[in-house]
Parts: C-alpha cells; sequence; structure tokens
C-alpha cells in the first residue's frame, strides 16, 4: 500500500508551504506527493517560485511527484493555466477537472479526487483514455470502492483516508463574502485560516470548514481502521490531505498501522492528540453520514461483510 | 387560477363559529363517500405513496373547528373528522383550508405555502412530500367528488360547491390586488 | 430561444405542455435521476404515455437519467437509458462519463444533452464531452456571468442551455457532498439534497426550527419567510460573522436577463423544480412564455414576477452578474 501527500488545499504563506514540503521529503514516510493549487487559481502565483525547488527536493528524496490541477475552471486565464499543466513532461499531472482531461488524453495521467468516479464504467473509460492513478471521491461508500478497485485491476485506486474532506467548490468565494469583500478584491483573507475556518451551526455545534471557494468537513477523516483491509479489497494507495498539524508523524501512524507494527485504535488515539482540533470520522466508508464516526468493533465488522459482498459474482452489466 | 400563495383566504369567523356546535357524526358518511371516490377515481395516487401509504397523516384547517386524521391505506382508506388530532399521528399539516383544498385540485403550490408560513408540516417529512406530489399528480376535482360522496342530492350539490369554490379563488384575486 | 421546463409527475407534465413548454424533462421513479423524492417521477408506462401526449402537442421529452451510476450496480441506469430510447426520448440528459459512453455505443443515434451535474463550465470541458460521446447539448452550471456564457457558447461545437428560474445550487453541481456529510445520501448517488427522509421541523421558543441529520440548519422568527433545509442556504455562525454564509434561501430569476442570454446565442432556456406542484409549473410556464414573447416583439422584459412561489420568497440573478461572486 502506497501512501500519498494530497495537496496543501488551504492558503498557507509561501514560506511555509515550501518549508512543509523539505520536510516531508525528509522525513514522511510517503510514496507519492501531489502538488499544486487546487482550489483558487489566484493563490498560485504566491508560491509559483518554490514550486520548482519543492518538486524538485520531493524527487530526490524519491517520492512520485503529481503536478495536481484547479478543480473549477471558468477564467479564460485559469484555461491557459491548466493546459499549461497538462503539458508537463516530467512529472504525472493529477486531473481535478473534465477540462484538464481533454488535454491529457493518451498520454499518462493521474485523476484526482475532484472529478467524479463513481464506478467501475467510469473508471475503465478513464483508464482507457491514460489515467493510472485514480483517487476517488471522498464520499464513496467501501461496496463502490472495492467494485471499481476490481474492475481496474491496472489502475493504482487511491482513497481518501485522513484530513478534512472537500466537500463542495463553488464560483463565490465565502471568505470574501463573510468579510463582504468581492472575490476580486478578496484581500486574501483566506489566509488568516490556514486549517480552514470553523463553521458552526446555531447551537454552536461544529459543522463544516470553509476555505475560499471550497467548503470542508469539520471532521478529520481517519481510516486508520480501514486500511489494512482497504489494502485486500484492491486499494493501491491511501491519500493524507495536509491539515496544520505534524503530518510527517501522521504519515507515520499510517505506515506502522499498514505494516502490523500498531493496532488501528492505539494509533487512532494517537492520530486524535496529533490533530486535536477537530473530531475524527469515517462515516463515508461505512455509508453513513460522512461526519460521524462508526466505532473501531463496527469499523472492522463491515469491511469484513463488505469484502464477502466483493467476493460474490458482480451484477449485471 | 392563482399562482401566488401571497393571500390565502380563510374562513370567514362567523362561518367558523357557527359550525362549532356541530356535531361531527353526518361527516363521517359524506367522508366516506369522498375517499370512496377518490380511490376509485384515483389509483395511481397509492402508488405513488408507496410505503408511505400506511402512513396515518393529520389534515388540521386551522380556520375550522375541527380535523381530519388520514389514513390511505389501498385496502382501506380512511379519513375521520375529529375535534382535535390524536397523538401518534405519522405527520401534521395545517393550515387555512382553502390552502389544504387548494393544495388538492392543484390551484397552489404546496412548497409556496410552506415557504409563506401559510401552511405549517411537522412530523415524517417524507411522507408529506409523497403525499403532497400523490395528490398534485392525481388533480382531483374536489367538487366534483364531493357531490359524488352526496349520492344522488349530489347533481344539486355540485354548482354549489364548484361556486364556493370559485368565491375562495376570487377572494384570493381581490386580496391580491389589494395587497 | 427553446423553454425545457419541469415535471415530476404525468400531471405536471401536461400542464407544462398545456402552457407552452417547448421541452418537457422528466425521470424515472429510482435512483437513476436527480430528483428521486417521495412520491415523484414516472413509470416506464407514464414516461411512454407523457411522451406521447407530448409529441401529439408538439413538444419534447428530455429524460434525465443524471445521478452518477452505483459502482457494481450499472444494470439499472442501463435499463434506464435502453427504456427511456424505447420510449421515444427526444434526448437523454446524462452526467456520468460511463454512462455517456454506454449510451454512445449502444444507442448512437439517440440525442445526448451533458447534464448540469457534470458541471462542465468551460469550452474544455464541453469540447470533452462532445469529442468522446458526440453530445448535442450542454446544460451550463449555475456558477458563470452571462458573458461567460456567450464566450462558452461562441467556442463550442454544440448547443447550450441555461437555467433561467427556480432553486439555485451555490456549489459547482455534482461537485457537492455536503449533503452526505450530515445525512448519508447525495445528489451525486442517490439523486437527492438534503432528503426529507432527514428533515425535522419544530417550534422552539416560539421559532421554526429546522434540522437536518443531527445538525440544526435554520431557524425562522414568527412571520419570517421559511426555507426547506437545504444545507448550502442554512444559517451558521463563524468567528468572523454569522447569517447566511453560503447563500440566502433565494431562488434563481433571469428573466431580465433573457436578451443577454439570447445575444449569447444560448439554445435553451431552463426552468428548475421537478419536484415542485403544478399550480407552480403553470404559473413559471406562462411567465416565461409571455417573457420570451416580450423579446421577441422588442417590448422590455421585468422579472417574472413570481417571487411568491420561491423560496425565502425572494430571487436572484445567481452567478450571471459577477457581483454574486
Amino acid at each position: 500500500m502506497q501512501l500519498t501527500l494530497g495537496p496543501v488545499l488551504f492558503n498557507w504563506e509561501a514560506p511555509v508551504w515550501r518549508d512543509f514540503y523539505f520536510r516531508i521529503a525528509d522525513e514522511a514516510p510517503v510514496d507519492v506527493v501531489a502538488v499544486g493549487e487546487v482550489v483558487c487559481s489566484k493563490r498560485l502565483p504566491f508560491f509559483a517560485e518554490h514550486l520548482p525547488v519543492v518538486v524538485e527536493r520531493l524527487a530526490q528524496a524519491g517520492k512520485t511527484v503529481l503536478l495536481s490541477s484547479l478543480q473549477l475552471v471558468t477564467l479564460e486565464r485559469e484555461r491557459r493555466q491548466t493546459a499549461g499543466l497538462a503539458q508537463s513532461e516530467d512529472f504525472l499531472v493529477e486531473a481535478n477537472d473534465i477540462s484538464c482531461l481533454h488535454h491529457l488524453a493518451g498520454r499518462p495521467h493521474a485523476i484526482g479526487p475532484f472529478v467524479n468516479v463513481y464506478n467501475e464504467a467510469t473508471a475503465a473509460f478513464l483508464a482507457s483514455r491514460g489515467a493510472r492513478r485514480i483517487c476517488l471521491p471522498p464520499e464513496l461508500p467501501l461496496s463502490s470502492i472495492a467494485a471499481i478497485a476490481k474492475g481496474v485491476p491496472d489502475v493504482d485506486v487511491e482513497v481518501f483516508a485522513f484530513g478534512r474532506a472537500p466537500l463542495a467548490i463553488s464560483a463565490r468565494c465565502y471568505h470574501a463574502r463573510l468579510h463582504k469583500l468581492t472575490k476580486d478584491n478578496c484581500r486574501f483573507v483566506c489566509d488568516r485560516d490556514p486549517d480552514g475556518l470553523p463553521v458552526e451551526t446555531l447551537d454552536g455545534e461544529p459543522f463544516l470548514a470553509m476555505n475560499g471557494v471550497q467548503t470542508l468537513a469539520h471532521a478529520c477523516t481517519n481510516l486508520l481502521a480501514e486500511a489494512v483491509d482497504l489494502a485486500s479489497a484492491g486499494v493501491r494507495a491511501l491519500r493524507l490531505s495536509p491539515q496544520r498539524c505534524d503530518m510527517a508523524a501522521v504519515a507515520r501512524l499510517f505506515r506502522d498501522v499498514l505494516e502490523g507494527r500498531r493496532e488501528a485504535e492505539p494509533a487512532s488515539a494517537d492520530l486524535a492528540r496529533l490533530y486535536p482540533g477537530a473530531p475524527l470520522a469515517n462515516g463515508f466508508l461505512h455509508a453513513r453520514p460522512g461526519a460521524e464516526r462508526v466505532a473501531m468493533e463496527e469499523a472492522t465488522a463491515f469491511v469484513v461483510q463488505g469484502m464477502g459482498r466483493r467476493a460474490a459474482p458482480p451484477a449485471a452489466g | 387560477m392563482p399562482i401566488s400563495a401571497a393571500a390565502v383566504p380563510t374562513v370567514p369567523f362567523l362561518v367558523s363559529l357557527a359550525v362549532r356546535p356541530l356535531p361531527l357524526g353526518p361527516l363521517q358518511p359524506l367522508l366516506a363517500g369522498f375517499m370512496a371516490a377518490v380511490t376509485r377515481r384515483h389509483p395511481r395516487i397509492f402508488e405513488r405513496l408507496g410505503p408511505h401509504a400506511g402512513k396515518r397523516f393529520g389534515l388540521d384547517p386551522t380556520d375550522l373547528p375541527l380535523a381530519f386524521v388520514l389514513a390511505p391505506d389501498p385496502a382501506c382508506p380512511r379519513a375521520v373528522a375529529v375535534r382535535e388530532l390524536p397523538a401518534g399521528l405519522d405527520a401534521r399539516i395545517a393550515g387555512p383550508l382553502a390552502g389544504l383544498v387548494g393544495q388538492l385540485d392543484g390551484s397552489y403550490d404546496g412548497d409556496a405555502l410552506f415557504f409563506s408560513r401559510d401552511i405549517v408540516v411537522e412530523g415524517d417529512m417524507e411522507a408529506v412530500l409523497a403525499l403532497r406530489n400523490a395528490l398534485d399528480d392525481a388533480q382531483i376535482d374536489v367538487a366534483r367528488l364531493a357531490a359524488a360522496a352526496l349520492g344522488p342530492f349530489g347533481a344539486f350539490a355540485e354548482p354549489v360547491l364548484r361556486g364556493a369554490l370559485r368565491a375562495v379563488r376570487t377572494d384570493d384575486r381581490v386580496a391580491r390586488r389589494d395587497g | 430561444m427553446e423553454l425545457v421546463c419541469p415535471a415530476g409527475t404525468p400531471a405536471a407534465l401536461e400542464v407544462a405542455v398545456d402552457a407552452g413548454a417547448d421541452a418537457v424533462y422528466c425521470g424515472f421513479r429510482d435512483e437513476t435521476n436527480a430528483r428521486n423524492f417521495p412520491g415523484l417521477n414516472f413509470s416506464r408506462e407514464e414516461m411512454a404515455a407523457g411522451i406521447a401526449y407530448a409529441h401529439q402537442r408538439g413538444a419534447r421529452v428530455l429524460v434525465a437519467i443524471n445521478t452518477f451510476p452505483r459502482a457494481g450496480a450499472l444494470a439499472l441506469w442501463h435499463r434506464a437509458v435502453d427504456d427511456a430510447v424505447a420510449a421515444g426520448a427526444d434526448a437523454l440528459i446524462l452526467a456520468d462519463a460511463g454512462l455517456l459512453a454506454y449510451a454512445a455505443e449502444y444507442h448512437p443515434h439517440q440525442r445526448l444533452h451533458v447534464s448540469v451535474q457534470a458541471a462542465a463550465a468551460n469550452p474544455d470541458a464541453i469540447g470533452f464531452y462532445v469529442e468522446a460521446f458526440g453530445v448535442k447539448r450542454v446544460v451550463l452550471p449555475r456558477v458563470l456571468t452571462v458573458p461567460e456564457v456567450a464566450a462558452i457558447t461562441r467556442a463550442v461545437p454544440c448547443e447550450t442551455e441555461v437555467f433561467v428560474f427556480g432553486g439555485l445550487c451555490v456549489m459547482a453541481e455534482g461537485r457537492c457532498s455536503l449533503s452526505s456529510y450530515a445525512t448519508g445520501q447525495s445528489p451525486n448517488m442517490h439523486g437527492v439534497c438534503s432528503p426529507a427522509s432527514h428533515v425535522a421541523y419544530r417550534e422552539a421558543r416560539g421559532r421554526l426550527v429546522s434540522r437536518l441529520g443531527n445538525f440544526t440548519i435554520n431557524a425562522f422568527a414568527k412571520g419570517e419567510s421559511a426555507a426547506y433545509p437545504t444545507l448550502c442556504k442554512g444559517r451558521f455562525a463563524t468567528r468572523d460573522g454569522a447569517g447566511y454564509l453560503f447563500e440566502e434561501p433565494v431562488s434563481l430569476d433571469a428573466a431580465a436577463l433573457l436578451p443577454g442570454l439570447a445575444a449569447a446565442g444560448v439554445t435553451a432556456l431552463k426552468i428548475e423544480g421537478r419536484q415542485r406542484g403544478r399550480a407552480y409549473i403553470e404559473g413559471v410556464v406562462r411567465a416565461f412564455r409571455k417573457a420570451l414573447a416580450a423579446l421577441a416583439a422588442g417590448r422590455p422584459i421585468e422579472g417574472a414576477g413570481l417571487g411568491a412561489l420561491t423560496e425565502g420568497q425572494s430571487t436572484t440573478t445567481g452567478a450571471y452578474r459577477k457581483v454574486w461572486r
């Protein structure tokens, strides 16, 4: 099982962003690292100057580098930027929008979690056009993940396993709206919330996290308990999405559990200590509300049951 | 046809006061006849209700001193008039009589009445939605079916009922113009 | 411009056709379409009858099969495509690439439209669908300004269709998991957003409180217009302020923008609301027929004047004006 570090989804200061990746290159036991601006094209210029050196450092450290494309492409500038990225020869491009795929047809590439791959037919179609890796949407349940992995045995199927799950993207910037600014003159207020701005219900219950044009879960995904079984379902990589915490240590926890050095339960307790800002959740994988945390015993039982279903003959079609 | 929910007319207070002392007993055969007519003419309602047909709905015209319990079980569909809705219903829909009837015959949009707070819904929202969609599709001619329920007198009653329903809509147009 | 109107039931389809719809869109009664609500949608027989009714009166029927097929259960979606073709659908509205591939392969002569759920928001994405599946029309996501709609329409080798009235997704359509985060049911997988099965209203301290799953979405003071607890149109709080952080409970009304959309070269105008009653369908279709007649005659067009039918009892021109962003 590979570990993939997803792209930083938040607006981090450029030096912080650069140093974060330097440390990942030096210390984190991850195999693949996706870099690039996925959420808001206005942020890219800030860290663009550091991008070449970060990519080089990661590659030198033996990491496979993916260049992630923008999720929502509407402006001409964003189209050009996406088309340019897709021309990259040196690294695999991770497409996060159909428009990027348009430029990648016939060349090996990766599919990010923001392209809708909900079933084996879509996965096979994308594979036939050159997709070699597919990170599935975070809301998919295990039964779907297993069926997709089985349907495209030549593709590295990846699952979102740590971090606040990205839930929605919009043309409207909620950070700007909250601060009564226009999107064009946003003053980059999203940089005040490098881990997302907590959004609470009227009862004061934490619910979501706001990140400019993106909305994420308040809860932090944790699939440590399911990691080993996901491997037997045919999943070949787990995605760890950067939060403001010790991501190298997060990666070590996943590595330890995958290699049998740690039990999932104490490792999850450690994870909660590493990232104390949000409760851990795994509901999506269990076909439950994503905000929920399915208890460890139940989670394991569910996975076993899911495997049983997977072993049955596939449905017609 | 009013497309606005801006002003749902209510039954005049004096009329409401006048019916208060009346016993509910005589209403029962009328309701039974109405339900039988609905069942006969609109079997598709039950198909649309699907699993929600087995539920019990409280219909509460807030401008009348009575309410109805509706149990649209296809085997034995029933509507019962009551002074007060009992506990244990799956859902309750409350609002002016014109709003409730207007949803039956399609002259009002249920969502619009809810958004404007003219009607109140409580309980099993899925069941309420299923009932509303099933009724909206059925295009129930309230005057005709009510007349049918009256049996031999129906032929005389239908034009009167139709006139009454038309009057409600005329009121509505006036209200909207004034508003 | 063609007027494309919603129908959640056979009765609504007839009302839409009679009120002047050029085309009606509808779906089968299961999770293959994105308005999989209780009591709504068409059986196979109803679909065939509805198509016959529309065709007799010169209107077209577009069948929406626009959820993303569940892995391991593709047959349900394939059957929906096959049956819609057999029923004589004038076009299929699809979102999933795998399902588009199936339709293009097995029904090569069937007209295909790209659903708004596919979030094809620029000429490259649209070009992908045209080249890969030969689609004839794309329904544009509600994230674009009128000038952007015009630029896209000029640049793409297919027709464009845009929403002009009704419920408004604030998030890019087909790319939103807010509903499944709170309820386990999502538009993409189950064809529902903020499903009624997870909705509860209750009175608390003189306010009407709406909840979705385990979360409070809104609370309305006495007399204040209510709204359905759609997640993105709820009231929430942050350190920096509280209220409608994403969007107010408003509806789209782009009637006043019709001249701009016509100049942009848009082929079809779409009205949202397959879940709404006949009174809504009739009112909105008639209003837009009138607006289109005014446009053709060169008379000024005002808003459709349908505020009372809309959520929050108020309307917006949404993303069509740049300030919305």
